[in-house]
């Protein structure tokens, strides 16, 4: 990690995906999320239905982002974390606006991890930034390497350190990533993503 | 991981696709979501093994049956009976409840799909016993889901979760007692079938063509943009009768939109809205 050059561009978005095993990792991410990045924050996480206030509840207390459902054709702001409601796909706009969809699954999943990196990539290019968490499917994977052929960044999760290691292991043998992060080095990676050298 | 390599199509080739539906076949999809749009082209044109953008283009402009399969592709018809179970529960408890007052009751499914919406709101209506005096209107832009809703034909497999969302939903009964099972699909009881008008109608192009108590418009208008949001809630406003209802999907609002000081939504904040001004 290292010998890592720092990132070519600052971040204009961050995308992050999750399934089975992926929350504890958020909560470590969350305290670590400056305003000063300035960068809004997609999440998308695979889980059932209707238990949306709670979960943003729980992750409103971790961070001085504000956090919120995305909401169909809103603008997307920085200092915002943003999570993917249950049940539709989101997609990113060229004018920097979100599209929900409720088009069929995609890996079993809707929202799909894969669909919404696949859009951030073709909108944010260089400037996105795509993080892959612990999970049991390959949901993502596809996504990560059309981020990477766009220039973006691409971060997975360490798989020895996941709850459920499949998803960061299938990232692993496709794409190459720029950072693997692990408990210990959230800090310095999101540090790298401010700007700052570690 | 199976490597898929196909054409991409790029933001100026999306642009020419659109404008040749538009000039050749009258086909309006310029104010669509863009992302989810081109989503859907590079997923046809992935699956259709188009080598270049120029045959894919070639065939859409030439072949009237590709330009049929591209309407079905590239439209989202995902759906379910009883999607959103505490938005029908509110349907029972609040809404029919009032629809019961008309002397006929005029129902729109605008952008029904396969018709799961239109034969679980034929079900709630036949339980509040007033099928008798209602006309579900179900109208879509692809003329070949309506096909299927003039069957009532489902898949089986779908019906245990189509139950257990009934239930949920308030209802009583023995679900299986609306249709008999022929191998792997079901059909739905002709008498529930019996008040549905079908039609294709084009929420983009084509104008009001009644008054209704009840307009249903779930997950459609998520596919425009914010500019055809307001064209077509106002469509629906120039079509309800004051004091009836407009019932949108889970992620739609009249918010921000130009009728909304018109309606009043439900107390429990269901996407439902009633019209309180002329
Ligand atoms: C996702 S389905 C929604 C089905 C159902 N209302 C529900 O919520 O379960 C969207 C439907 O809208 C239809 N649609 C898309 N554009 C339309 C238009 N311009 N006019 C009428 N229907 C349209 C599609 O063909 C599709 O059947």
């Amino acid at each position: 990690m290292e010998d890592k050059p720092l990132l070519q561009t600052t971040p204009r978005l961050i995308v992050i995906g999750g399934s089975a095993g992926s929350l504890s990792m958020v909560l470590k991410i969350l305290p670590h999320l400056d305003v000063k990045l300035q960068v809004p924050v997609v999440t998308v996480f695979h889980r059932k239905s209707s238990d949306d206030t709670t979960l943003i509840e729980v992750l409103s207390t971790r961070t001085c982002f504000e956090v919120s459902e995305i909401e169909d054709k809103a603008g997307i702001s920085p200092n915002v974390f943003y999570i993917a409601p249950a049940d539709y796909h989101v997609l990113i706009e060229k004018d920097y606006t979100f599209t929900l969809d409720d088009s069929e699954k995609i890996n079993y999943s809707r929202p799909s991890i894969d669909v919404t990196f696949e859009s951030a990539a073709d909108v944010y290019g260089a400037n996105l930034v795509c993080i892959l968490l612990s999970g049991a499917n390959a949901d993502g994977v596809n996504g990560l390497k059309i981020a990477k052929q766009k220039g973006g960044c691409v971060i997975v999760q360490d798989p020895a350190f996941a709850e459920v290691p499949y998803m960061p292991q299938q990232a692993m043998t496709h794409v190459t990533p720029d950072y693997i992060l692990r408990p210990d080095n959230v800090r310095e990676i999101l540090a790298v993503l401010g700007g700052q050298p570690v | 991981m199976e490597e898929e390599v196909s054409i991409q199509i790029t933001d100026a080739e999306l642009e020419i696709i659109l404008d040749d539906l538009l000039m050749i076949h009258g086909y309006d999809f310029t104010s669509y979501s863009k992302a989810s749009l081109k989503r859907r082209m590079n997923r046809l044109v992935l699956h259709d093994k188009f080598l270049s953008f120029a045959e894919f283009r070639y065939k859409l402009r030439a072949e009237p049956e590709y330009l049929q399969r591209f309407i079905e592709e590239i439209t989202v018809n995902v759906t379910e009976m009883f999607r959103d179970v505490t938005f029908y529960k509110t349907v029972r408890e609040q809404v029919l409840p009032v629809l019961a007052t008309w002397p006929l009751i005029r129902i729109w499914h605008a952008g029904c799909s396969t018709g799961e919406e239109v034969y679980s709101m034929a079900i709630l209506l036949k339980e509040a016993n007033l099928l008798h005096k209602s006309l579900l209107y179900a109208t879509d832009i692809n003329p070949a889901v309506l096909a299927n809703v003039r069957d009532g034909i489902f898949p089986l497999s779908m019906m245990k979760q189509y139950s257990e969302n009934y239930i949920q939903s308030g209802g009583k009964k023995d679900f299986s007692s609306y249709y008999t099972a022929l191998y792997n699909v079901v059909k739905f009881d002709e008498a529930l079938g019996s008040k549905i008008i079908l039609s294709t109608h084009n929420l983009v192009s084509d104008g009001s063509f009644n008054e209704f108590q009840l307009i249903m418009c779930r997950n459609v208008m998520i596919y425009f943009d914010k500019e055809l949001q307001d064209r077509v809630l106002t469509l629906f406003d120039d079509s309800l009768e004051k004091l009836g209802f407009l019932a949108l999907g889970a992620k739609e609002s009249l918010k921000f939109s130009a009728i909304s000081s018109k309606y009043k939504q439900l107390e429990n904040r269901e996407k439902i809205w009633r019209k309180v001004v002329e």
